[in-house]
């Protein structure tokens, strides 16, 4: 405890000194970022390969790439994002400086989760030291090879005392959780979410929550079946399925239900070759909980595809589920594994209401030639963010926030986003104290003639 | 409880038939909303005048003019507000449509204080209005008569299901925070706002949080002490100093106390006259618990003016305290009371660093001709909002975003910053099924070549 409270009293003392204000200084850092992502690439490869069995290409454009590119763009934004926003001005205020000034919060603590481990540090640091804070990184204990290297490496390349890292656990995060910082971004589930929040309001410290959901899939009949299909089965088995922003299940009208499992039977050939096992582009399941929860939710279910597992090795192979009801378990929680069920529906309509009688989910998907049902999705139903056409990609959108509703989260980050989020906006007035008779009307004694002029 | 339960279900089910949706539904209620603001002008004041003694000058200019603007503002921005907001696109996104799209976020709480009685319901509840939610607003029960009348007044012109009215006490409220909601705005004090903020971890409910705290004002030598003086006596002892942003403290070089008291000395008799008790324009302390409050913190001060006091008219005179230790009970907590101590400072140094060693305020106001040193104040102290030479002025300025930081709160509203307070930002990325070939790069089977090109 005494270890938690030092680390982050001299994050503190550190941040009171002043020098993460100066932008020089920030970019500097965010610098130092860049060169340790690039000298340390095979590093963070090999970790990711030990934690998740993520191949090479996969890591790299996963967790390395939009690191790299989300540190080219702070870099290359911070002296426009930090600028003084002047506002538009009334009457009143036409001789005066008036603009919104952004300023660092003060501390703030990144907590980080086991599927993109090192990205989902990586991003929310990022836009922490650009925003001019002192950040206190928590990566998750599930992923810890990923961990262990993001403790070692950070303190190598950043400054010590303003950038730390904890490691540990359920007990070493909930003492964190008691000391007081000025935001905390969490990334991971809804359960936990709740904590973090009820520990925050404790110190009144306002929390941005990246949580999940069941990210529905609607195909509707007319669309390009074997484009749709290719495009979902590469966002729902990546990384073995374990991404917030998976295509969790799809609904589709039952005269193509057929068609669509042979769609991603043929792609998933395509991806994996004959024997999924041995293509190096298959990820595994994290640990042995997550293998057997999953498995789990396979009892009782149509396996049109896949179902193929090994404990020893935590391997569960790309599965489809057919005709599922939507009351078994595999519809009751974010599967964050490679099972697809497919529920039928007869109708959009049916598909809106059944999306609508469920948890706001983190991601919504819709393919569809129609662009008028694709608005007419997205207007009659609500989710953290959405693609048509496609999954995960509007992640990836530059200028895009990244963030849920209701369940799935509050807040957003990324980009802009992500300097918005660590920022206070500060509103400035700036007066003189000439033309005091303009004053006049608002001091008493006053008369209500005075007021309806 | 039940009753509870049933008028936030009926708000829900109201929002549910999709009503609050069309911008025409909403700014009809908007429209109608002005309409019971210049119909109820009487009523509407003599309420505030019955819970404040708020005279008629005072409370139009406080009360019911900012909300008439506001709603002007609204009804005529809100189609650019709600206009879906087109990204700037990539390489990558250049045939797609990327866009953010503001939504409603379901049923909104908009919980007021007693100070300002109808503008802080009034204000949240046209921004969630506008934001096309249903809202269920508390007013304090402290301001009884303006409690009870908006809750007579608001379904005579509203859509009664969709913005129900709430009353009661601590245990109607706490009754009602168990309830689920999609946002919650409180107004009020620190203690409460972790109590709103801990009630709404539980269902994963954002807030907005406008908390109070010591706003201090620094006056520094070279400054037109007369105006100054006068900006100051206005916003310290308008509503009886009752005001969340009214500066609460002042620091000065002790060479220029005595003419600080003088100068106010002077302007309250400008103001109010040789008798404050007579005059309309001065205010009266909420109720008894307050009044005792504010007056066990005259005990062992130095009164250089005023210091009289009625129990049975809860009036307490405007007092000014010279030479005040920072130790003592005055400076402990937020005054909100007609209570000026007096801090000496011998340079803006120690100004700073004695802001500093305190929790950031909602306000911060500092009185020089030298833009520099306003300017160092700022970028050296952190508060919710700041005006330069006059006080209260940036809450005015709807573009500026009101709200604190730290135990002073979180978000902030007015303008067009209540719209996207109340409204999810969806991030919405809307691609075809065409040009499937570009997405060959993401697809397994990988290989560093492709990653590298």
């Amino acid at each position: 405890m005494e270890r938690m409270q030092q680390i982050v009293g001299r994050a503190r003392a550190a941040f009171k000194s002043g020098r993460s204000r100066p932008l020089e200084f920030r970019i500097q850092q965010l610098k130092a970022l860049e060169r340790m992502v690039q000298e340390k690439e095979k590093e963070i490869l090999a970790a990711l390969k030990a934690d998740l069995n993520k191949s090479g290409p996969s890591a790299y454009s996963q967790e390395i790439l939009g690191v790299l590119r989300e540190l080219v763009t702070a870099m290359e934004k911070l002296p426009a994002w930090a600028a003084p926003q002047h506002v538009k001005k009334d009457l009143l205020s036409i001789r005066d400086e008036a603009y919104i000034n952004y300023e660092p919060l003060g501390v703030v603590l990144v907590i980080g989760a086991w599927n993109y481990p090192f990205v989902l540090v990586m991003m929310p640091l990022i836009g922490a030291i650009a925003a001019g804070n002192a950040v206190v990184v928590k990566p998750s204990e599930v992923s810890e090879n990923t961990a262990q290297l993001v403790a070692e490496l950070l303190p190598q390349y950043l400054d010590k005392d303003l950038y730390a890292v904890v490691t540990g656990g359920v007990p070493e995060t909930t003492e964190l959780l008691t000391l007081r910082f000025d935001h905390i971004l969490y990334t991971g589930s809804s359960s936990v979410g709740r904590i973090v929040m009820a520990a925050a309001a404790k110190h009144l410290t306002p929390v941005t929550l990246e949580l999940g959901g069941k990210s529905p899939c609607y195909i509707d009949k007319d669309c390009d079946l074997a484009v749709a299909c290719r495009r979902i089965t590469w966002g729902k088995y990546m990384n073995c399925g374990q991404t917030c922003i998976a295509p969790d299940y799809i609904l589709c009208d039952p005269s193509i239900q057929g068609k669509v499992v042979e769609n991603i039977k043929a792609t998933l050939k395509e991806f994996y070759g004959e024997d999924v096992k041995s293509s190096p582009d298959y990820e595994r399941i994290i640990n042995k909980r997550h293998f057997k929860r999953i498995l789990g939710l396979l009892e009782g279910q149509k396996i049109a595809f896949g179902g193929e597992t090994d404990e020893a090795s935590r391997f569960i192979a790309p599965t489809i589920l057919t005709d599922v009801s939507p009351e078994s378990k595999v519809m009751e929680e974010e599967i964050f594994g490679p099972v697809l069920p497919i529920v039928t529906v007869k109708s959009v309509d049916e598909a809106i209401e059944f999306i609508n009688l469920r948890e706001k989910p983190l991601a919504l998907y819709v393919f569809s030639n129609n662009k008028h049902l694709i608005r007419r999705v997205i207007s009659e139903t609500s989710s953290g963010g959405m693609t048509a056409n496609d999954v995960i990609m509007h992640s990836v959108v530059p200028n895009l926030p990244f963030g849920g509703v209701g369940h799935s989260g509050m807040g957003a980050y990324l980009g802009k986003f992500s300097f918005e989020t660590f920022s206070h906006r500060r509103a400035c007035l700036i007066k003189d104290l000439r033309l005091e008779v303009v004053n006049k009307v608002r001091y008493p004694p006053g008369s209500m003639e005075m007021m309806h002029l």
